[in-house]
This record gives C-alpha cells, structure tokens and sequence, in this order.
C-alpha cells in the first residue's frame, strides 16, 4: 500500500481528513490541543500522547480544549451530536468513564430507542485502553467489555495502524455512538496505510494468520502476542489461525464460528479481567454455536481478577504473554 | 419589558391550562391502577416552563426533568401523543418505547424528559455548542430542579458553559422539595441561585408562581444568550402540588401546606386575577380556553386508553440506525 | 556434459523477500520439459506456478510443501537421467554453501512506484529497464500495475518499460471524469507526454486493451505496436454478472467467489489478493468510479464500443493472446481478425493469462515487440 506510518499518525490523519470533508466534525477532550488560557504555546499538547497535534492550527474553532469535567463535555459532546453535529471527543483514559458513563451509556446510549427511533447520536468517545505502561491500577484498565455489554453503543479496538484510520473514519461517518479504543502500547507501531481516506466497516473481524489447528480470537495488542505465539508455534507443526475482532460491538459472529469449525479448537485471547469479558463472550459463542464441532474445550487466556499492578515485574506477569499464549494453545492443540 | 399582547395572554394561559388539565387527569387516571410505571407531576409549576418556553422557537433545544410533562407541552409537544406514550401506547409520541420519564421530540427542540437526576445538564451544553456552530442564535435551557442542584453534573454544566461562553440557560426549579427532602435542608447555600457567581453567570430569583416574572427573567437570559452573552442561572421558587411521584404519601409535607399553596399562590389564580382586572383579557375568553382544553384532554386520555400497545417485533427495533 | 540445472525461487516484484512452496505439480523422478510448471509458490501478495525452461528429469526437491524460503534460494534441481546422484549432491551443496539470501536494503536498489502529475491527476506509475524501445502496459478494469509482476521484470530486460494505474484505480486518483475509454485513453497519453516517451508498443490487458486500441484510435503517433492479452474491445460479449458482483462486493465473502472467476486454477486466488483488492475497493472514490466505468463501457451488460476498424485500417503491428478458459471475455473474440494480427490462444488458462501462464506470455511479448 501507499506509506509506512504509526497508528497514532494514522488516528491523527484520519481526523485531519474527516475534518476536511466534513464542517460538523469538531474535537474536544483535555489538552486535546492544549495551552488555553497558558501565556505559552498553543497547541501545546495535543492530547496527552500527542494523537491530536497539529489539530487546533488548521481548524482553529473545531478542536476545543475543556476543563477536567468529563461528565460536562462528554455530555455536551452527545447533545451536541444529537443536535447535529458529529463531535469526537476524548476520554483521555477509559478508567475515567466512571465519572461520566451515565452520559454514554444512559443517555446516548439510549436516545434513539427510547425516543422511539426519532433520534441520533452520531458522537464518538475516542479513549485509550490497556496496560504496560506501568501507569498503574487507574491508568491501565481493558474496559472495552463494560460498553460492549450496553445496547445502543457500538466499540471499536483496532489493532493496527491500518485498522486505526480506517475505523476511526468509520466512526465518525457512523450514526450510532461510538467508542472508540486505542491501546496506549500500539501508538509507535507502524504499518502500510493508504494516504487517501478510506473505511473499515463494524462487525468484520480480520483473519490475520491462516491456519488449520488452532483458532486465536483476540483483540488490541494481543492481536500481535497472538501472532507471536503462532509464530513460535509454527516450529512446533500446531498452526493457529489468528483472528483479530476489530469491532466487539458489532461482534463478527459468523467468522468466528467459521474457524472454529474449521480447526475445533479455540482460544480467547483478552488482556482484561476475566469475569464478565470479551473473552467469556466468545467462549460462550463458540459453546453455544460450535459445539458440535468443538474437539478441545475452550481456553481463555486473560489477566488475573486483580487490578493492574504497579510495579514492573508485576504488571509483566498480569499482562498474558505470547509464551502463555502459546501454553494454551498447545494444550489446546494436544488435547483428547 | 414589552407588554404582551392579547394573543400572547392568551396563549399562555392557554399552555398553563394545558399543563395543569393534563397532570390532574393523569393524577386521577393514575389512581386507577391503568397507567404503567412511574409518573411525577408538574402541577403548580406551570408558569416556569410557560414563562421560558414562550421565548423559544423550535430550533432551540431544551432539556428536562423526570418531571417532564410540563416542560413537553410548554415547548409544543403533543399533549395527545404524550397522553398515549404515557399509556404505553404505541401510537405515544416515543411509540410506546419512553414513558413518563422519556418524552422526546427533537422535531421540536425538546431533548427528553430525563430519568437521571442532573442528566439534562451536559447534553444543553451541547445544544447550546452546536447552536455557536449553526450562527443562527439558537440558545438551550436546562430545566433542573432543587435536587439536580447538588448533582456534580449541573455544577460541571455550569462551569463549562461559561468558560466555553454558551448561549445557555439554567433554570432551577426549585419546589420545595427533592423527593422527600427539603431543599433548604439539601441545598447548602440559601439560593440555589447563589451559585450562579461561583461559575461567573448572572443569576436571578423569580416568584415561580407569578408567570409574568418567570417571562420576563427568561426574556432577559434568552436574549443575553442569543447575543452572545453567555449563561445565565434563573431559580424559579414555588413548590409542587403531588408527591415526588404519583403514589407518594407525601407525609413529609405539612397538613394544609397543598391546600394554602392553591388558594393563595396558585398561578393560574393570579394570571386569571390580573390580566381581568387590567382588562387585557376578559373571563370570558379564558373560560373557553378552560372549556376547550378539558376537551383536549378528555380526547387525549379517551384514545389513549383505546389505543393499541407496542408489537412484539418493536422490542429490537431502534437500538441503532444501522448494525453493523 | 549434460547441464544439471539449479532451480531457484523467483524474485515476482520489488517488495517479494521470501515464498513459500504450497504444492508440488511434479515429483523426483519425473520427467520435465521446458515450460511446465514444478510447483506453486505464494508470497504475501500472490500465489503463481514456478515455470522451467529446462528439460530433463527432476531429481531434488528442495523444499516440502508448506516451506517457506528466501528469493533466489534453491528449490529444485533438474537434470538428465544420466548426471550420477553425486553429482548432483555436489551442485546442490556447492549452491547452499554460497548462498546467501538478498538483505531486504536491496528494495532500495531496484525502481519503486512514483506519482506524477498528468494534467491535475495524480497518477501511480512504475518505470523499469534501462534501455530500448519504450513500452507501456495497461492494466484492466478493478486492477493495477501490480497485475503485470510477472511481466514487468522480464520486459524490461530489453526495453523501458512503464507501468501505470489508471484513473480510479490502484494508487492514482480516482477522478475518472466523465468515465470514458477516450478520456482514460487521453490520460495514458498525457502521461506518455509527461514522461517523455513519445511513442510505446502499447501492451493491453482486458480494459486496458480497449484503452490501448483508443489510444490508437485518437492518437495513433503515439502508437509503435499494440499487444492485446484477454482484450475488451474485440466483441460484444463480457461477463456483465462478473463486473456488477466485482462492484458490489464490500466484504471478502463476496468479492472471493467472484475473484476466482479471473481465473483458471483458482488456487491463484489467495487471501491476500483478495484482502489488497478489498482495501482497494474501500478507498474513497473507488465505488463511484468503478461504477461510472461500468456504466459508461458496459452499458447494458455489453462492450460499449469496438475497435476492429482500427485494427482493419490501421499497419500497426497486432498481437492478441489470450487464454482459452477465459470467463470474463470470451476467447472466441480472438478469433476473425485481421489476417495481420498475430493470435496466439493458451489453453487451460483463464482471464488472467498474462499471470497463469507468465513464461509463455512473456515469450510471446518479448519476440512481437522486438
């Protein structure tokens, strides 16, 4: 394809270029350009990791810094959405939903049916997930499933630099609420991404890696430990196929089930907590629609039902590993 | 203040009557056993949504309470669709999917009645954002009430609409009560209108039963925002006529506190006593509008009792436009 | 002595580092000749047969089914009956000792696609070849340049030669105007223009044949000889069902079964392919020019317009290959031209004749251009 570029350059363009098409996009989050009100430089910031710099001096009253108020602008976002505009705003960590998710998942979440279908939401709440950023317990959370889990909402977690810019223009274009959930670790990676502005529809997973063993299903950043456990898994003759969901709402069912058919075998990859998570979702999926087919039962390989440690040699030891991956699988690949 | 004109005298009336008709109705009604859920009634407060709402058009949106049938009909909501949604009825302005707590119509500017304490807040600031965007003059007004006072959320709303300079208006209803408990208990300052300064917005008390003030502090705060003036935080005083919702046994309240309240405070009382005797409208004239809103209201609950409930296939539609 | 012949893993376009033997078509002990393809390979981006151009016996298979090896690594070893096994053992371990795998910095060495712009379109292009007559080969309808890596390499070992995308497709933009065989033909001259080339044996796949002949139609100067592979522009038939399944398919569930129908050995059909040609279909602007096209050159399920009058008037020097298993547009279309034209029909091959069938194509290429 056209250029190598990171995935957060990759969020950035397509903001840039949704930004162009369309009047009615504007952004706000904290910091999102950062410096307002500061004698310094404008722009300062550009979100916290810098996702959205360059923003605010192209489109100079579209990108809006906010106080720390989430459930003011988060809410604001969403009447702004259902008074017609198509707002993305950030929260900053998805472990701060908590002081605003009765606005996402009462109010948004909730506007079109309970309006009796004569409303739209068209908002999206861009937020970073996951850990190994040794930010510890409220900076590090995988709270993907806790909106998965609500009608209304849908949930996006790309996993690649491709699948960031493609999904994001995605959202934005969408009418329903989104959420969208970039993994703070997947920033820096690079891939092929084309310079023009193009889609990623919800509700199709990607096949990453062919294969006729194993079934992987995962998401995030644990698309790419998946990928490395297969690759060591290769040399052992067990070969994974990899599928990476993409959306979790949304879910693609039909290719989940596809595989598991095929190779009988699966494994859920979540680096969440266990209980009540996208990986019991799958597992219960494939119980109830695949049985017939099942050789092994299902694994699941996730973090512990603890918060997310501190300390280095703790969080390494929370956050599944492509070597306990593999240790899955090849249960999984030997059993019966 | 310019004067109202005969029309418009009679057009408030006219909403008042409407709201006040419609919450006794579904009061008796609701005794019955019939109606489904919650209701909580907005008798007695009447010239606060009508006094607001009279400077909105349709393209400016507000955001109400659980509270909400008032402020429904006073921003041109149905009576007739909101009767039947109330019944659950899928003939009811939200087919039947939003009840009491849920009226919407964003055709007419009207973002829902909310069932979350302070919900409203936030979302105006948006409509009130968007409105910048749009050039058009559009405002937003959020109708909260004593409880929602001391919600984080309406505190966030207030800050953020000034600070973003936002063509809102908070209007705190304060009745005397939030559930169970007074608000001069909860409240912490002596007005909840105290609290405008703390946020850099003008503020204004208002007699919430006399309409001709509520319309004249919310011409002001219209036009400030309109203007580009920014927020302002109106607290209508007044107290509510029924319980937090129907079924309260309101003993919380004092003995004859209801019944003083609608001999010598009421606002329909007082508009009718006034606009008579400074012969800007005649009894007469009121006494038919009296006359064809109870026949308004009769209709509205006849069909909605008639109606027909919500099919089986309505439970899955209108999660999304589109899934995936 | 009889030639004891190293066979080794192809280099098919600029980014190929390695590729992996998914299926032997012939065992040690067969018999080889010259052309026949000893197994498949697949590369992240394609999956083709590995044709030989030696005779003789196979003797070695250096790779098992599912192994993966670098570019230019050996994969078998042909040879006469005759040549002793030590022999060959010693051919074999004299290759391996010196072997050493291309670093991936040798992708700086070779051409890399370039943009350019022709009259305010950008257009995508690849240039190869250091010398000789110019050649400038077009692509066909929902392709790129990338559907001549098996032909760009080899042409360009006696000629410069150009490949681009057209408008609305690959990497150039997708404004294709008003959709026209004229106006996509107009750009191919423009671009001819724009790089200096002022005139090229014009090499034509499918739609891009059609946009060949209109070149040499509306400006013939610009025309040293047309080569024509599975052509549009030569009859009226063409799977009208193919190009509006092509158009409407948005998820790879749809555009696998309809991709397959390109060619013979459906193998070829990979995932990638069909992932790259999704990504492709998902760019902005691609539905609505891939919809103009077909409307404007397809109009109700038929070719829009022929060219056997050129071919009749004009003495441009004409090949037609095409491939007798072709679904798309019917081999049959090779047939009554002009007694000039040289034709040539592959049997056993699809659509995409100028990939199942490389070695021969380029044989074919190579000896008309000159």
């Amino acid at each position: 394809m056209a250029r190598t570029i990171s995935y957060q350059q990759a969020i950035n363009e397509a903001l840039r270029q949704e930004m162009e098409r369309d009047p009615r996009v504007i952004v706000m989050g904290e910091d999102n350009a950062g410096g307002a009100g500061s004698p310094g430089e404008q722009d300062a910031w550009g979100g916290v990791l810098g996702v959205t710099k360059g923003l605010q001096p192209r489109f100079p009253d579209r990108v809006l810094d906010t106080p720390i108020s989430e459930s003011a602008f988060i809410g604001a976002a969403i009447g702004a959405a259902a008074a017609g505009m198509r707002p993305v705003a950030e929260l900053m960590f998805i472990d701060f939903m908590g002081v605003c998710f009765d606005q996402i998942f009462n109010q948004a979440a909730k506007f079109k049916y309970m309006f009796g279908g004569k409303a739209e939401t068209p908002v999206v709440i861009r937020t970073m997930i996951g850990a190994g950023f040794r930010a510890a317990a409220q900076h590090s959370q995988m709270l993907t499933s806790i909106f998965t889990h609500v009608p209304g909402l849908k949930v996006a977690c790309p996993a690649t630099p491709y699948d960031a810019k493609g999904l994001l223009i995605q959202s934005i274009r969408d009418k329903d609420p989104v959420i969208f959930c970039e993994h703070k670790l997947l920033y820096g990676i690079k891939g092929d991404v084309p310079e023009e502005s193009y889609t990623v529809p919800f509700g199709e997973a990607n096949v990453v890696r062919e294969g006729n063993g194993v079934t992987i299903v995962t998401y995030a950043r644990m698309v790419h430990f998946a990928l490395q456990a297969a690759g060591e898994l290769a040399k052992k003759k067990i070969d994974c196929e990899v599928i990476d969901l993409r959306t979790t709402s949304p879910m693609d069912e039909a290719t989940i089930l596809e595989s598991a058919e095929k190779t009988g075998r699966v494994v859920v990859v979540d680096e969440a907590n266990p209980r009540c998570s996208v990986a019991t979702d799958v597992a219960a999926l494939v119980a109830q629609k695949a049985f017939a087919s099942m050789k092994a039962p299902v694994e699941m390989v996730t973090a512990p039902h603890v918060p997310v440690p501190f300390s280095d040699a703790l969080e390494d030891l929370y956050i599944p590993s492509p070597a306990r991956i593999a240790a899955a699988v090849e249960r999984v690949a030997n059993y019966g | 203040m310019a004067k109202l004109s005969k029309s418009q005298l009679l057009q408030a009336y006219r909403t008042m009557r409407t709201i006040r008709e419609f919450e006794e109705r579904v009061h008796t009604e609701f005794a019955t056993g019939e109606i489904p859920g919650f209701v909580h009634l907005y008798a007695g407060e009447e010239a606060s949504a009508t006094g607001v709402c009279m400077h909105l058009r349709d393209d400016d949106y507000i955001a109400s309470t659980h509270r909400g049938h008032g402020h429904c009909i006073a921003k041109g909501v149905d009576p007739v669709g909101m009767m039947a949604e109330i019944y659950g009825k899928v003939t009811g302005t939200c087919k039947g999917k939003g009840g009491s707590m849920h009226i919407a119509d964003l055709s007419r500017g009207m973002m829902g009645a909310n069932g979350i304490v302070g919900g409203g807040g936030p979302l105006i600031c948006g409509a009130a954002l968007a409105a910048k965007y749009k050039r058009e003059g559009g405002v937003g007004v959020c109708f909260f009430g004593d409880g929602a006072s001391n919600q984080g959320t309406i505190l966030e709303a207030m800050n953020l609409a000034s600070v973003w300079n936002l063509p809102a208006i908070f209007v705190a209803e304060n009745n005397g009560y939030a559930e169970s408990t007074s608000s001069s208990w909860s409240v912490a300052s002596d007005n909840i209108a105290d609290r405008g300064s703390a946020f850099g917005m003008p503020s204004v008390i208002v007699d919430g039963f006399d309409f001709f003030a509520a319309h004249e502090a919310a011409g002001e705060a219209v036009k400030r925002a309109r203007e580009g003036g920014g927020p302002t935080l109106i607290e209508m005083k007044f107290m509510r006529y029924y319980g937090h919702f129907e079924g309260d046994q309101q003993t919380y309240r004092g003995a004859d506190e209801v019944k003083k309240l609608r001999e010598e405070k009421d606002c329909l009382l007082r508009f009718r006593k006034r606009v008579v005797s400074a012969s800007e409208v005649s009894a007469a004239d009121l006494d038919a509008v009296d006359k064809e809103v109870l026949a308004l209201i009769d209709r509205a609950v006849t069909k909605a009792k008639a109606d027909p409930k919500p099919e089986a296939a309505d439970l899955l539609t209108d999660v999304y436009v589109s899934y995936p | 002595m009889p030639a004891i012949h190293s066979i080794t893993v192809p280099k098919w376009g600029l980014s190929m580092e390695k590729g992996r033997v998914t299926a032997w078509h012939r065992q040690v002990g067969d018999r080889i000749s010259s052309g026949d393809e000893i197994c498949d390979i697949e590369t992240d981006k394609i999956s083709g047969g590995l044709e030989v151009t030696a005779g003789g016996v196979l003797r070695r298979q250096l790779a098992k089914e599912g192994e993966e090896l670098p570019v230019g690594a050996l994969v078998a070893v042909v040879a006469d009956a005759e040549v002793p096994e030590d022999e060959v053992d010693a051919v074999v371990a004299a290759f391996q000792a010196s072997f050493v795998p291309a670093a991936a910095a040798d992708a700086g060495e070779g051409p890399a696609p370039q943009k350019v712009d022709v009259g305010g379109r950008r257009i995508r292009y690849l240039k190869s070849g250091l010398s000789g007559d110019a050649v400038l080969l077009l692509h066909g309808f929902g392709g790129d340049l990338g559907n001549w890596l098996f032909n760009h390499q080899a042409l360009a070992e006696k000629h410069v030669v150009y490949a681009l995308d057209l408008p609305g497709h690959g990497e150039s933009s997708k404004d294709v105007g008003a959709g026209t065989l004229d106006e996509l033909a107009a750009v191919a001259a423009a671009f001819l223009e724009t790089v200096g080339v002022e005139r090229a044996h014009l090499v034509g796949h499918s739609l891009g044949g059609a946009v060949a002949l209109a070149m040499a139609s509306s400006a013939p100067e610009r025309v040293r000889s047309l080569s024509l592979v599975s052509s549009a522009g030569l009859g009226r038939e063409i799977n009208a069902a193919y190009i509006e399944a092509f158009v409407r398919a948005a998820n790879r569930n749809a555009l696998k079964p309809c991709v397959a129908q390109l060619y013979a050995d459906e193998r070829l059909v990979t995932r990638q392919l069909v992932d790259n040609l999704l990504k492709y279909k998902r760019l902005e602007g691609v539905d609505a020019a891939l919809r103009k096209l077909a409307d404007n050159l397809f109009p109700g399920g038929t070719q829009g317009r022929l060219f056997h009058d050129v071919l009749a008037s004009s003495n441009v020097p004409a090949l037609v290959v095409w491939g007798a298993e072709d679904r798309i547009i019917p081999a049959s279309h090779a047939a009554g031209l002009p007694a000039r034209v040289k034709v040539e029909v592959l049997a056993d091959r699809g659509h995409m004749v100028q990939m199942e069938a490389a070695g021969a194509v380029n044989r074919l290429l190579a000896s008309f251009i000159g």
